[in-house]
This record gives structure tokens, C-alpha cells and sequence, in this order.
């Protein structure tokens, strides 16, 4: 699960980590005293921050024309400004994809002084399933880039999970980021308590790009997260309440809510073939079979062990809202699960979706026979597939191109 | 001779009075497993009847093992509780701990697995797999070792080694091999999570080690790199003929594919690079998922 920028800021300052002071708002009326407070606080610069889980919204563009995701604001009437042309608006970035993301909240945040920009991360290694810790002095770029044109740049730490993160190892970052005197201990510390973060909100991931040195108004310096980004472990969230109440439906596709509602695994793509298939490597296989054969697919849908006739006909449900599906493709391996259960589920979501458009059915497994009996004495115009690439074929043929 | 289980491994079900226990359990044993004892904390001296027999229950697994001697588990419990299960049935000395459990916190894996290093007695295959199949020499291959949740039926005693992360696809590479006559030896799914305890590799060095296994099908997906790891090993050390399929081919990256452990990130686990590792590695790749089996024979 995503969470937008003021969400992790808040959940990184609950363990200690510096952030700005940043007020959140969901509408315009919110904007002008969030800004008000922002500018009276000693800020001269009020920074408008649009917030949707997605990145580069600092050069984005909303579809409105107005540019910038992100902007610098030297009065509050010029942040109430900015705050008019992106809340509601939809924002195009380089990671929104073309449809971009409507803006429903600002982050209205103190502009800083920054005399430095670091990179830092935690993250899981899968190579030794140990948590690693990436630091870089190459920080407000696209670490990608710098992985791979300049590698040594990213300093690695790993942590021991039976130890947790030993303060040796935060002041190893913070000499590897060049950090001297009190932002030494202070970056220390800080890395520590992003580490705590990580840990402790059972996280995926957690970004901070940039991590900053500012100049506070008095002239002294710390380190501090400037933005943030965290992925939590969707396993997990079982045990945060308060982390599961941050999310935010209209980040994520409405027929992937409403598949999640039946215990379906959905994934909508761009394609025009659709498929429903019990296991996730077998719906996997089941795309790549159809591109395979010249079809696209429009979606991955992993019935699961279950598919129970409701769930077969929400199913199909969810896949005839797409407009772009052309056919269907059945894609069934019983092991457990009974052919004949599914082969009814399919006539009864056929008749209850009012189905026009072709289907193809592959069903091999347990109590086969029966199921494509019930198939072929339903009355139902559908096409039968003898093997997965018979089914693929059969069914990127009646579609056509 | 098969790998990590036999026909007549003794197992015991941890979580075998839940509703997902209680009916693998009963399927394992219609195939013919050794069912010898269940473990429910709060039920022990309970039983678990099916078939005309009783499976004495008991509320730890030492207590398990002490009495009836068995040397491998089934974990059906619940996602909160099964990185517990898991380690309770290292302590105890098992063998081969599968734990079919999907959905456990990652941040549960990451201990269990420091916790299991250095651990040579227990190997823990899964968590969130469909376990591993034996097969026997009855009808439908019944008489073998079921531990999880595979159809028994699909299997027929022979000599090909299977090792996937995914249930189902499995399925139709082992149900190819049977329908063509090509029996196997063992079936090995180590699961869709990104912390697991046994590798593709792990399970390919036991199959080149085992005398009865003459070729591997190895099944993998988008996600992580144990599908590279395992060609870069089997190019340089590997004595039987290897094929594979890789799936995700068409996933988009950033989208976690049903399984855990299926997402591409930062460029890395991408389908294209698990498939020029196999080539690489002289490994067969089988173009679609309905050519596993018939990639791997026509090598031998």
C-alpha cells in the first residue's frame, strides 16, 4: 500500500525524524490560514506541494495547462493562488501515465534553505533477505541514474535483523554522506530513526529524496527529510489500524477496489483480451500466452483457491466494465477446486451479465468431465480450448486485431 | 529415491483442526501419506478422524515428534501465527518444515530466516507454496507423499525433477509430464514470497545430487533473482538437462502480480532477464507455458 508525502512525513515524525513544517489541506478553505501559519512561522517562502502517489510532480503539468506540481510561493496570496490551480485538477507526471492523478490534497510546507541534498532508503536485499539502508551524497536526481552511471556513489549498509540498526553503522552513513561536527550526530541519529520507521511500520520501503542539510532562520544547520515516500507491506497491514486508515481509494482503479471486495486479485491493463484464472503464475502465464499469440491482454485476475459461483459472476462483472474488452478468456487448472463448481459459476455469470462478447474456456483438473458437460449442455454459445496455447489461439482469433 | 520427503515420510499437520488443515490433511491422506500426527495448541489429546483412521492431536510439536516420530510438518496456520509455527517446527528438529501459509508480514520472514541461519537440520520450504508431492506407485500415483495442497491425482511416479514458485502453473507443467508418460520424482513449490526458505537453487543442487531424478523442470517468475542465481549455477555444475518457463512476461513493472514476491522493481526481476539468464546457461525455455514439458524431453 502507497501513502501520499504527508502521510510518511507523518509517520517518520512520530520516530524522530526531522521534517519541515508543513500543514496538509483538502481544500481552499484549509489553504489560507495552513499558509498563514507557514508564513508567520518565521518562513519567507511558502512551498505548494501537490500530493498524489506518484513522482515527479515538480515538473508535471495539469491537464488545465497550468505547470508544476510543486511550487514556491513568496506571499501567501500567491500560495492561495497556486493551491486554486491544483486542487481538483489532474496532474500529468512522468509516473502518472497519461490519464494523470486528480489533486485532492495540498502540503503546504515552509521553504527551506537547502545547502545540500542527499539520497537515503531502506529497503528489503531480496539477495539476503537482510534490510539495507542506501545512502548517497547524489540526492534530488533520479537515484536509478546514478546507480547506474555512477554506483559508487550509493553507500550500502546492511542491518541484522536479531541486532536492529547499532548506531555504528548511522554514523558509517553519516560519514559516507560527508556530514561533520553536529549534523554528524544529528544525521546519525536521523538515519537511525528512519530505520525505526522502516521497521516498525512493517514498511516495503521508505524514500527520502531529498534528505537535505537546511539553513534554519538563526543560522544554524540540520538535517532533515525534505520529501519522503513509503510503501508499507500489505501482509502487514493487518497489525497498523492507524497506517491502514491512510489509505486513499481515489489513488488506487475503482475495479481493482471493487475486485478486492470479493477476494479477487485484479489488475487492469490496456489490452482487449480478458482473462480470469485460478493462481497468480498461472494468470501470469495466461497474459504472456495470449501476447504470445498476438492478443493483448486487459487485465491479470486471480480467482484464487475459492470462486465460488458469486465470485465467478463478480468476476466477469468487473471485467465487462472495462471498455476496451473484446473477448474473454477462461483460463481454469482445478486442483483442489472442482471444474464442474467453476463451469457452473461460468454458465450462471454468462446468463446474469447478459454476456455478448465471445468466450473461450479452458478447464483441465479435477472433476473435468463434468465441468465441460455442464458447459456444453448450457445452451451457451462458447468456444472450448483443448490446452492453455489452444485456448490462447482460439481466443486472439475470434477477437481479432 | 526422490528429494527432501518419501513415500513413507512421516508428517504432522500443524493447524489441522482448522477448516484448511483438516481438509488437506484428509486429501493427503486418501493419496496415501503418513498422516501420523496433527498439532493445535489447546487441543491436544483430541483426534483427527478420517478414512477409518485416528491422528492423535497434540498441543506442541516436540510433544509431536517425541511421540510419534515425525520427521516433517504441514503449516496451515494463519498468516499472524505462522512464522511462530515455523520456528516451533525447527526447534523441534524436523527435517523439512512447508509452510502453504500465504500472507505472513515480511518483516515475520526476515526473522525467521535469521533465526533458521546457520541451521543444518531443518529445511524450510514455502512460506505461501503449494508444498511438495512425492509421488507413489498406486493408481493416479496414490501411495506417495502429499504435504500441501496440490491434486495428487496429476502426479505419476518417474524420474523428472519439478521446482516452481507458483501452485497452479506447476500443475500444468506436472499434469504435461503425466499425460506424456514422463513421471516425476519430486514436485518442489517454494512458494511466490520474496523471503522464503528454499531457493530454485536449493532445490536443484538436491535434484542433481539425487540419483533417481535424470532432468528438471524449473519454473519461474517476475520478481527478485533466484531464477538467475539458479542458471548461473546450472551452467557451470549442473549434470542433468535443465527447461524452463518463466512467467510475467507481459506484467507491467511496479505491480505486485498476485504473488508477494512478483513485482519488478528498479529495473531488476524482469522476465527478459531470467529468460537470457536461462539462455545463457544452455537451459531450455519453453516459448509458452503448454511447451514445459515437451521442451525438457526433447532434450533428453
Amino acid at each position: 500500500m502507497n501513502i501520499h508525502e504527508y502521510q510518511a512525513k507523518q509517520l517518520l515524525a512520530k520516530y524522530g525524524v526531522s521534517v519541515p513544517f508543513e500543514i496538509p489541506a483538502k481544500s481552499l478553505v484549509e489553504v489560507w490560514p495552513a499558509a498563514e501559519k507557514i508564513a508567520v512561522n518565521g518562513s519567507t517562502k511558502v512551498v505548494v506541494k501537490s500530493q498524489i502517489h506518484a513522482g515527479g510532480r515538480g515538473k508535471g503539468t495539469f491537464k488545465t495547462g497550468f505547470q508544476g506540481g510543486v511550487k514556491v510561493a513568496s506571499s501567501v496570496d500567491e500560495a492561495v493562488g497556486f493551491a486554486e490551480k491544483m486542487l481538483g485538477n489532474v496532474l500529468v507526471t512522468k509516473q502518472t501515465g497519461v490519464e494523470g492523478r486528480q489533486v485532492q490534497t495540498l502540503l503546504l510546507a515552509a521553504g527551506a534553505k537547502i545547502k545540500k541534498e542527499f539520497y537515503l532508503a531502506v529497503l528489503l536485499d531480496r539477495a539476503n533477505s537482510r534490510p539495507l539502508v542506501m545512502a548517497s551524497t547524489e540526492g534530488g536526481m533520479d537515484i536509478e541514474e546514478v546507480a547506474e552511471k555512477s554506483p559508487e556513489k550509493i553507500f550500502k549498509e546492511w542491518i541484522d535483523p536479531a541486532v536492529g540498526i547499532m548506531p555504528f553503522q548511522a554514523r558509517k552513513i553519516a560519514a559516507a554522506l560527508g556530514l561533520k561536527g553536529d549534523l554528524f550526530n544529528a544525521g546519525a541519529k536521523l538515519v537511525t530513526s528512519v530505520y525505526h520507521t522502516w521497521w516498525e511500520c512493517d514498511a516495503s520501503m521508505v524514500e527520502i529524496n531529498p534528505l537535505c542539510v537546511v539553513e534554519l532562520p538563526d543560522g544554524k544547520e540540520t538535517v532533515m527529510a525534505l520529501d519522503a515516500k513509503i510503501s508499507l507491506d500489505d501482509n502487514a497491514l493487518y497489525r497498523h489500524k492507524d497506517i491502514q486508515e491512510m489509505r486513499d481509494l481515489n489513488e488506487e482503479a475503482p475495479l481493482e477496489i471493487e475486485a478486492s471486495k470479493f477476494s479477487l486479485n485484479y489488475i487492469k491493463l490496456d489490452g482487449s483480451i480478458a482473462c480470469l484464472v485460478n493462481g497468480a503464475g498461472l494468470a501470469m502465464a495466461t497474459m504472456d500466452i495470449i501476447q504470445h499469440f498476438g492478443g493483448s491482454p486487459a487485465n491479470f485476475l486471480d480467482v484464487g483457491g475459492g470462486a465460488s459461483k458469486e465470485q465467478v459472476t463478480a468476476a466477469f462483472k468487473i471485467i465487462l466494465q472495462d471498455p476496451n474488452v473484446k473477448g474473454i478468456l477462461v483460463n481454469i487448472f482445478g486442483g483442489i477446486m472442482d471444474c464442474n463448481v467453476i463451469a457452473t459459476g461460468i454458465v450462471a455469470a454468462v446468463k446474469e451479465t447478459h454476456l455478448k462478447i465471445p468466450l473461450v474456456v479452458r478447464l483441465e483438473g479435477n472433476n473435468v468431465v463434468a465441468g465441460k458437460k455442464t458447459l456444453a449442455e448450457s445452451g451457451l454459445s462458447l468456444i472450448t480450448g483443448d490446452s492453455m496455447a489452444d485456448a490462447a489461439q482460439k481466443v486472439v482469433k475470434v477477437v481479432g486485431k | 529415491m526422490s528429494i527432501l520427503v518419501k513415500p513413507n515420510t512421516k508428517l504432522l499437520v500443524q493447524g489441522i483442526t482448522g477448516s484448511f488443515g483438516a481438509r488437506h490433511a484428509q486429501l493427503s491422506m486418501d493419496y496415501g501419506t503418513q498422516v501420523v500426527a496433527g498439532v493445535t495448541p489447546g487441543k491436544g489429546g483430541q483426534f483427527f478422524e478420517h478414512g477409518g483412521k485416528r491422528v492423535p492431536i497434540f498441543d506442541t510439536v516436540a510433544e509431536a515428534v517425541k511421540q510419534t516420530g515425525a520427521a516433517a510438518s504441514a503449516i496451515f496456520v494463519p498468516a499472524a501465527f505462522a512464522a511462530d509455527a515455523i520456528l516451533e517446527g525447527a526447534d523441534a528438529g524436523l527435517e523439512v518444515v512447508v509452510c502453504i501459509t500465504e500472507g505472513i508480514p515480511v518483516r515475520d520472514m526476515v526473522r525467521v530466516k535469521r533465526a533458521l541461519e546457520g541451521n543444518t537440520k531443518t529445511r524450510l520450504v514455502g512460506p505461501n507454496c503449494p508444498g511438495i508431492v512425492t509421488p507413489g506407485e498406486g493408481k493416479d500415483s496414490q501411495g506417495g507423499c502429499r504435504i500441501g495442497i496440490a491434486p495428487g491425482y496429476i502426479h505419476k511416479k518417474g524420474n523428472i525433477g519439478v521446482v516452481s514458485r507458483s501452485g497452479t502453473l506447476t500443475y500444468e507443467a506436472v499434469w504435461q509430464l503425466t499425460s506424456r508418460g514422463a513421471g516425476q520424482s519430486t514436485c518442489v513449490g517454494i512458494g511466490g514470497d520474496p523471503v522464503n526458505g528454499t531457493s530454485h537453487l536449493d532445490v536443484i543442487k538436491l535434484f542433481n545430487d539425487d540419483p533417481e531424478t535424470t532432468g528438471i523442470i524449473m519454473i519461474g517468475e517476475i520478481g527478485g533473482g533466484t531464477e538467475e542465481e539458479a542458471a548461473e549455477w546450472i551452467k557451470k555444475n549442473c549434470k542433468k538437462p535443465v527447461a524452463g518457463f518463466i512467467a510475467g512476461a507481459t506484467a507491467p513493472p511496479g505491480r505486485r502480480m498476485g504473488h508477494a514476491g512478483a513485482i519488478i522493481s528498479g529495473g531488476k526481476g524482469t522476465a527478459a532477464a531470467k529468460i537470457a539468464a536461462f539462455k545463457e546457461a544452455g537451459i531450455g525455455i519453453a516459448v509458452t507455458p503448454s511447451e514445459m514439458a515437451d521442451t525438457l524431453l526433447k532434450m533428453m
